[in-house]
């Protein structure tokens, strides 16, 4: 009974930690209706920077905390708020989960930057250390107390602002009714910035809470927003009432589970299946259960117009890039190292994995965080399979693994957006804590996948295994524009665009859908059946599934181009560190940083240059500049003042970075046109007057440097000269009108009221 | 045995009730007008019968059969067919795209064609190719039609079909109906342009508070005195 009353109590406190972060998790996305991935991230951030001021500046705890929770937390979400988040609006949810993604990215990336891992271990210690009390004959440190205590006051707190302060009845209306807020004078982005800024402060707390009961290490403090997203999933992500007990549910659960796990009657295996990664599943199936049990997402019409557009790929451009990628790829890999050629060949396994989203989430509209986790299920199957990797074996694994995602889409399909996308994260988990671990599937930590073996022709090496993986994709990404065109493709873009148009004009919403999931599922799994090499459970890791869908978005999730360019860039990035060390930190937040700017160009990368290439015809002035660069760049190579290399790199960089950028630029307000134009110039004479054949000893890495050039000169131009589009307010229709006013029905309208003089 | 028979239809929001037990018929061949003040329930008892909406009781029959627990893409297959107030296109794909899809899930067998006659018909050929999200609110609710009519539905329900439309386009609009009933279809027509719903309608039901307090013909409505009140106020 004692024991029992001990875990009821450890369960309890660690119950009030999961209800402050899942509280902080709610008032977001009532106010402004992201669901903040990246809030776990938030709580681990403030927690390492308490420890930087309590215990290695060594401040006095209550000035550190202080510091930490009333200044630097709510400044940090006043500063996500404001340059991140607002530009979200008007975009699709797929974007606005990609952005938190990209803001986890970038938090994780700036931990391990400031505070690397390999430096000495951080001390953290509880509030009052080793003082305990006794209530019931049970000692309970001072720690535990106060977290309780902390819970009980946000409670308190968040009841006392929501229902008694005019910040709180805005902010309840902003989540009843956004538009309607605006037009009776609320300021829907100023109770924004409140919310974000307040979600922050709980999740520092959290996060300060937990790594005193922990210890101060990134991974569970991050993790630690899987059971916040299971509570407030419990709360329905809106009653804070419901959320708090649902987090005390799973901090018991966690608890008791620890209690019994340990007595000699408790099983350690369930049928030959190891359950030893139970006990960090627990918040997932918690999860995953609640979301099983929300109410079927109705059917709501409703004016959802998205930013993002893409047009149909024609099939002369589709099979013209296929067979130019495939050349490409032949003509280089006879220049590269096997160590470089090993690198690209993993951005193509980064590109397949990136384009099984395209036909799923560009296209239908449908998010899934688990890409790599079907990879490592088509690594598992083509390992397993007779035949040892004959084509016959990998038609298998894709069917198999296709299957697998059609099964696990069916319980998910009642659900939509969100709830969705976190039950596909919540399988990714589960699957990488109970089956990835099992002596079933990687066996002794990791496993040989067989090389894809065709008849007469040996691809048993680097080289062989690179043009293999780039032809791979290029039929996988052919086959994908094959689906767009077809009649399928069509009803995947009615399934994302109208739902409910859809259904009454007869689609079945549920067999579109699991057709997505099985075939992005059977795209994924030959992201893995064809490593042909060994591979680890870690490769196929949840978390290695969200680089990817967030470079596949930035690239353009819509376009099998986009995934090309988002698996390559995400390949590159990996490998920066080891070429350039000295920008080892740059690449740890570089594909955070180009993420959150998402909501400026929801259409990603490779959409937008094309576009600004059709918007260049006509365009003679311009046209005849960017012939002048390119003869320049030309002509300094042909009087050997730079190297074929130099041409090749400034070349493309002028090409892909400098000229799609060129008209808005020009048509950009004078200051943001200077300073884009001086950074595109620092740009170009980066790429000129590095001494590429020097400097840099291999092809491979001359091209991943080329590849992060333009991701950082030619997207951070755009940027520069991009204005946030002004975003849509309150919709017409709410005042009686059809279309918006214009500008000078507005001031004929003031005029006529007399406002303006 | 009406095309459409909707019988004690009800609905509670909580406390509210939206819709409070409404009979209502649709005749093969003609033009049935639902009209009522904002917030009368036209809305709703559009997406009970369309399957978006649980009715709280009652039941809807299309052709005689029972479809009220049917879901949307069912009751399209039976021959139900409609298109929505705030509109509903597939903003990404063209118009033409856009009627295709639709024809496609039809099952029609000569969807080219099918397709090339129904732009033709709501008159928007001119704007095939263009991206349906960039359309005008008029172009659109006509491309909302051709979309609701390839997949050969036998009952249409038209959602402020008018509203957005200039005087040009709500006259052909008219036209149009009329051609779609001497075809043998039957619509249902939720409206607030009242010459259009008095100029083509057949049979006029009134909705107010979730209950019809009138239904009759274009002229018998006009002068019905409890229409007068909820519509103007007037003492009855």
């Amino acid at each position: 009974m004692q024991e029992f009353l001990t875990f009821t109590i450890i369960g309890l406190s660690t119950g009030a930690i999961y209800a402050v972060v899942a509280s902080g998790l709610v008032v977001t996305y009532t106010t402004s209706g992201i669901f903040n991935l990246a809030h776990g991230a938030t709580g681990m951030l403030a927690a390492f920077t308490y420890w930087q001021l309590r215990f290695d500046w060594n401040m006095p705890a209550p000035l550190a905390l202080f510091i930490t929770l009333f200044v630097l937390c709510p400044l940090f979400g006043v500063i996500t708020e404001r340059f991140v988040m607002r530009g979200l609006q008007g975009t699709s949810e797929v974007v606005r989960l990609s952005v938190t993604v990209a803001l986890f990215a970038f938090m994780i990336g700036l931990a391990n930057w400031i505070w690397p891992s390999d430096s000495s271990r951080k001390a953290f210690t509880k509030f009052f250390e080793g003082n305990t009390v006794s209530i019931l004959g049970i000692n309970i440190s001072w720690h535990k107390l106060i977290t309780f205590g902390c819970a009980i006051l946000v409670a308190i707190v968040l009841r006392l602002l929501l229902f008694r302060t005019r910040m709180g009845v805005a902010m309840r209306a902003v989540v009843d009714d956004r538009s309607l807020t605006e037009l009776n004078g609320g300021r829907p982005d100023r109770v924004a910035m409140f919310a974000w800024a307040l979600s922050a402060m709980l999740a520092g707390l959290a996060g300060i809470l937990l790594a005193g009961e922990q210890q101060l290490n990134i991974e569970p403090l991050v993790l630690l927003v899987i059971n916040a997203y299971a509570a407030a999933i419990i709360g329905r992500l809106k009653n804070l009432p419901m959320t708090f007990a649902g987090a005390a549910v799973l901090g018991l659960l966690d608890a008791y589970y620890l209690e019994f796990s340990d007595k000699s009657w408790f099983p350690h295996s369930i049928m030959g299946f190891g359950i030893s990664g139970m006990r960090a599943s627990i918040p997932t199936i918690v999860l995953f259960v609640a979301l099983l049990a929300r109410p079927q997402t109705r059917l709501r019409a409703g004016i959802v117009r998205f930013r993002e557009q893409n047009k149909v790929p024609s099939w002369s451009t589709s099979i013209m890039g296929a067979v130019a990628l495939i050349t490409i790829t032949i003509a280089i890999s006879g220049m590269l190292t096997r160590s470089n050629t090993l690198l690209l060949l993993n951005g193509f396994t980064f590109a397949i994995a990136a384009l099984s989203l395209v036909p799923l989430t560009g296209y239908a509209g449908q998010m899934s965080l688990a890409p790599l986790t079907f990879a490592g299920l088509g690594a598992i199957a083509m390992s397993k399979l007779p035949g040892n990797g004959n084509l016959l074996t990998l038609i298998g694994a894709i069917l198999i693994v296709a299957f697998v995602g059609a099964l696990v889409a069916l319980p998910a399909l009642r659900l939509s957006g969100i709830y969705l996308a976190l039950s596909t994260a919540a399988f990714a988990v589960l699957v990488t804590k109970l089956v990835f671990n099992q002596k079933q599937t990687f066996m002794s930590g990791n496993i040989a996948v067989p090389i894809l073996d065709i008849p007469f022709v040996d691809i048993n090496t680097p080289r062989g295994r690179l043009i293999l993986t780039s032809i791979a994709f290029s039929t996988l990404g052919l086959g994908v524009v094959a689906i767009r065109r077809s009649r399928l493709g069509r009803r995947l873009i009615a399934l994302k665009d109208s739902p409910v148009a859809a259904a009454t004009l007869g689609m079945s919403l549920t067999r579109t859908k699991l057709a997505a999931f099985a075939i992005s599922a059977g795209i994924a799994a030959c992201a893995g059946a064809l490593a042909g090499d060994k591979v680890s459970p870690q490769q196929f890791d949840f978390t290695q599934s969200l680089p990817i869908v967030l470079l596949a978005v930035v690239g353009g999730v819509g376009t099998v181009g986009g995934a090309l360019f988002g698996g390559l860039m995400l390949g590159g990035n990996s490998v920066l560190a080891t070429v350039v060390p000295t920008l080892k930190n740059v690449a740890k937040i570089l594909p955070g940083t180009i993420g959150v700017t998402l909501g400026r160009n929801p259409n990603g990368a490779a959409t937008q240059i094309a576009e600004a290439y059709r918007s260049l015809m006509n365009k003679w002035g311009l046209l005849s500049f960017v012939t002048a660069g390119g003869i320049g760049i030309w002509a300094l190579d042909a009087q050997y003042v730079i190297s074929h290399w130099a041409f090749f790199i400034s070349g493309i960089f002028w090409l892909l970075a400098v000229t799609p950028n060129l008209l808005a630029i020009v048509n950009a307000p004078p200051v943001r046109r200077i300073i884009a134009s001086i950074y595109l110039a620092i740009g170009v004479i980066v790429a000129i007057s590095i001494d590429w054949d020097n400097a840099v000893d291999s092809t491979g890495k001359r091209l991943i440097a080329l590849i992060l050039l333009i991701a950082l000169f030619g997207v951070g131009a755009q940027r520069l000269t991009e204005h946030a589009p002004r975003v849509h307010r309150a919709s017409p229709d709410v005042i009686g009108l059809t279309t918006a006013f214009t500008d000078e029905e507005l001031d004929h309208a003031e005029r006529e009221l007399g406002v303006v003089l | 045995m009406s095309l459409l028979e909707v019988r004690g239809v009800m609905v509670r929001f909580g406390g509210v009730m939206a819709v409070g037990g409404v009979n209502l018929d649709v005749q093969a061949g003609e033009v049935t007008g639902l009209i009522g003040p904002n917030g009368a329930g036209k809305t709703t008892l559009f997406n009970v019968i369309s399957g978006m909406q649980e009715p709280t009781a009652g039941s809807v029959h299309v052709s005689g059969v029972d479809v009220t627990h049917e879901a949307p893409h069912r009751r399209a297959k039976r021959g139900l067919a409609r298109t929505f107030q705030r509109l509903e296109l597939f903003s990404s794909l063209t118009v033409r795209d856009n009627v295709r899809v639709a024809a496609e899930l039809a099952a029609l067998t000569n969807i080219d064609e099918t397709v090339d006659n129904l732009l033709e018909k709501v008159g928007v050929s001119d704007l095939a190719e263009q991206t349906a999200g960039d359309l005008p609110t008029g172009s659109a609710r006509l491309v909302e039609i051709a979309r609701a009519l390839a997949t050969s539905p036998r009952l249409l329900l038209l959602d402020e079909p008018a509203s957005g439309l200039d005087e040009a386009e709500s006259d052909r609009l008219g036209v149009l109906l009329h051609e779609l009933t001497d075809e043998g279809l039957g619509v249902l027509l939720v409206e607030h342009d009242m010459s259009l719903v008095m100029h083509v309608c057949d049979r006029i039901f009134v909705l107010d508070l979730g209950l019809i307090i009138a239904n009759g013909t274009p002229n018998e409505i006009q002068h019905d005195p409890k229409v007068l009140h909820a519509y103007l106020g007037a003492p009855s």
